[in-house]
């Protein structure tokens, strides 16, 4: 078959077509999204009746790609990495009911944080709740490893965390794919108790995910992804994982490293194979596209055995992805860094786009607030989140999806007041209706300024949970109907937006006010396809 | 046969569809290719760049080493300095002359084009004015690749194939268009430089 040029996104997303997946749930994030895209789009996975859905945050998707690998189908749920912290709970507890229809969980990290508020590195999550971990380190490897991935998952019948990095997330590469595997057929799990996790069955599946992990190291050790290359400069050794390999041999002609390579790309990490390189040489330097932690096994705390380099030593910087370059000086080999960038270059920044309704929110919030003193405005991640910027400067937190809300009710409580939230509506669904119920519950004093732009707008305009819906979720959650107000964030309205937010602001209570206009994105996407729709109806007339 | 080659312009400006094009020829010639793109909040507005490597033998990493890009082809003249330390000693610096200012401290254009002609290897040229004058101001990246396809390692032929291909849902006229577009920036940069024959 004839290689195909895909994002290793698409990678993914085409294995699990390939290799009998039944459902693929997620909830958008960068650089995870275009894998559910992907599969949201494929005329073949439409043919094959494969169900793709966003669920309304990361924790859903994960538990309904439980369920169905509980009904014994194949199944794969896909998020950013901090999407694991919110599906946490369901994830590990995951490793303790163990899967029957295979499961992958694919969590997407983002080293240097190109879009996301921190880069913690998804394989300790896979280590700590004791599952296998894949980690590809090409878009082909991506491809293969859900084949493989759904294979140990069923043989184990252990969910299997596959980890991917931003770089391989968005870079294309020809993928040659393989024969199609037919979809499992309903099968419940053998023992119905399987997946109660009562104490005292729990304790019992506990053990046996225990005593299955030396099978699953076994399973390391022979892996078609973890291999020793040798070769005779045997003064260090290198441990390279993912696509750490890449940056490693990109330096070396013909790709032929003069040391001996230890190459992994799947966890628990394979002992004897990492015995046998520390054996055979002097120092080892450990390359990982993340946090340092094989390195951070290897030295122990004592840190007494033999030289292990990597980001703990400063051979590497504690920091940020993995590049060439990096690898190349900690390797000793020139720096071949080019002419430095001219000093009249500036930043530019992302904005807003031109027309985006945020913007007539964050004038009339502004403006609203501008006779209190600064530094009352929680908000929260999305599009909106550049009010942070200039010309705005109007928003004075941003930490983790739904804390807006919560955060301006423990300020209002320690007496911020008046405390505002700002939030978008998919973050709202996500993770702010709880907050506000606690707010309602605790008789608050915020206001909460609900963004509705009918869509996921910074992750590219993925459907939003709760369109048209908004006012009624708030409503149901106590909120005074006559303190939801739902307002037009254009300039025309600017004093009439003005005077609505004085008001709520000054309620002592909770009051919601809500902007609603679409996003400029997804209308002018709507007008190009019903466009298109409309030439090729001519055409056909 | 190698080429690396960092794409580079602000979000909004389309540098994958250059990407696309040379993508799509290259793979016709039957060389391998990686190819890093710039995904999520970095598209409004915001500088964004592309890694395009293309080579006849299996490539390793997706992002290119600092100082061996051989080309950087930009669609804006202040985005063009910004991989400046991506580029080759001996690397082609092709670069748009018109600026997209969307920023308060954009640098003047003379100290910006001082910096751009500092750069050996150079091909200046306002593709958006060129675009214009064709009268299809649309194509203007397409007088960019124009303007980088004497040095690209890629037959001329086969960038022309890639478009027509790539466009050819659109109708012959924009096929048209945009074949006119790289040819003109072809004729531009073979008019500054005369390179030596290596297309
Ligand atoms: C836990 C978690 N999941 C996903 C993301 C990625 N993400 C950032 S903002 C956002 C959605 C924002 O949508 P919305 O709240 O509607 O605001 P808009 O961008 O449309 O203004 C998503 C999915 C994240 N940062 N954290
Ligand atoms: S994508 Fe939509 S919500 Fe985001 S800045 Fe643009 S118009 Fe605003």
């Amino acid at each position: 078959m004839q290689k195909l040029l895909l994002l290793g996104d698409e990678a993914i997303a085409q294995g699990g077509i390939d290799a009998g997946m039944s459902g693929i749930y997620a909830y958008p994030g960068t650089p995870s999204t275009e894998i559910t895209e992907y599969v949201m789009h494929s005329k073949e996975a439409k043919a094959l009746n494969i169900k793709a859905s966003w669920g309304a945050n990361e924790k859903t998707a994960m538990e309904t790609a439980l369920g169905m690998s509980y009904a014994g189908k194949r199944a794969m749920v896909c998020m950013k990495h901090v999407g694991l912290n919110v599906a946490a709970d369901a994830f590990v507890n995951s490793a303790i009911t163990g899967a029957n229809g295979g499961l992958i969980v694919v969590a997407a990290d983002d080293p240097s944080m190109h879009s996301s508020q921190n880069e913690q590195d998804s394989r300790f999550f896979g280590k700590f709740a004791l599952m296998p971990i894949l980690e590809p380190g090409n878009q082909q490897e991506a491809y293969d490893m859900v084949h493989f991935g759904f294979e140990l998952s069923e043989k184990f019948r252990i969910p299997v965390l596959m980890r991917i990095t931003t770089r391989l997330a968005h870079s294309r590469s020809g993928v040659a794919r393989r024969e199609n595997r037919p979809q499992n057929s309903l099968k419940l799990p053998e023992n119905l108790k399987q997946f109660i996790l009562l104490p005292a069955n729990a304790r019992r599946q506990y053990k046996a995910l225990l005593a299955n992990q030396p099978a699953f190291i076994a399973s390391s050790e022979s892996s078609p992804f973890n291999f020793l290359i040798d070769h005779a400069d045997k003064r260090l050794g290198i441990i390279a994982c993912g696509l750490a390999y890449n940056y490693l041999i990109e330096n070396f002609e013909n790709h032929e490293v003069p040391h001996p390579v230890l190459r992994i790309g799947q966890y628990p990490a394979p002992h004897k194979l990492i015995e046998n390189l520390y054996d055979q040489c002097d120092s080892i330097l450990v390359l990982e596209d993340g946090y340092p932690m094989l390195e951070e096994l290897l030295r122990g705390l004592l840190n007494r055995g033999k030289t292990i380099k990597g980001r703990l030593d400063g051979t590497i910087p504690r920091d940020g992805e993995l590049n060439p370059n990096i690898v190349a000086v900690a390797l000793g080999l020139a720096d071949t860094r080019g002419r430095d960038i001219p000093a009249l270059v500036t930043g530019r920044p992302p904005s807003l786009c031109k027309g985006c309704p945020h913007i007539y929110s964050y004038n009339a919030l502004n403006e609203a607030l501008s006779e209190f003193y600064k530094g009352r405005v929680f908000s929260d991640i999305g599009c909106y989140t550049l009010g942070a910027l200039e010309p705005f400067d109007a928003i004075n937190s941003c930490v983790d999806m739904g804390a807006s809300i919560t955060m301006a009710k423990g300020a209002a409580d320690a007496g911020l007041l008046p405390a505002v939230a700002v939030i978008g509506d998919s973050t709202f669904t996500h993770s702010g209706m709880t907050g506000l119920l606690d707010a309602v519950n605790d008789h608050s004093s915020i206001t909460v300024v609900i963004l509705d732009n009918a869509t996921t707008g910074m992750t590219g305009g993925q459907d939003s949970a709760a369109v048209g819906k908004i006012e009624d979720i708030c409503e149901a959650l106590g909120v005074q109907k006559e303190h939801i107000r739902i307002i037009n964030p254009l300039q025309k309205y600017h004093e009439e937006n003005l005077a609505i937010m004085k008001e709520e602001i000054a309620f002592e209570g909770v009051s919601v006010i809500i902007p609603r206009r679409e996003c400029i994105q997804t209308v002018t996407r709507r007008m190009r396809e019903a466009k298109k729709l409309q030439s090729t109806e001519k055409v056909e007339a | 046969m190698k080429k690396d080659i960092i794409l580079a312009g602000v979000g909004g400006q389309g540098i994958l569809s250059i990407a696309a094009t040379i993508g799509t020829a290259a793979l016709n010639a039957g060389l391998h290719l990686k190819q890093a793109e710039v995904h999520g909040m970095s598209q409004r507005g915001g500088d964004v760049q592309s890694n395009l490597r293309i080579s006849d033998r299996e490539i390793a990493s997706d992002l290119i080493p600092f100082g061996k890009a051989d080309m950087i082809i930009s669609v804006e003249p202040m985005e063009s300095l910004r991989y400046l330390p991506m580029l080759s000693p001996e690397g082609w610096l092709v670069t748009n002359t018109k600026p997209y200012i969307n920023i308060r401290n954009y640098p003047e254009m003379e100290k910006l084009m001082a910096e751009i002609q500092l750069q050996p290897r150079h091909i200046a040229l306002d593709a958006d004015e060129i675009a214009r004058q064709l009268g299809s101001p649309k194509s203007a990246n397409m007088v960019i690749l124009g303007a980088a396809s004497p040095f690209l390692g890629i037959d001329y032929q086969q960038l022309k194939d890639a478009i027509s291909r790539i466009f050819s849902k659109k109708g012959e006229e924009v096929v048209k268009v945009n074949l006119d577009a790289l040819q003109a920036g072809r004729d531009e940069a073979i008019r500054q430089k005369a390179p030596a024959d290596n297309s």
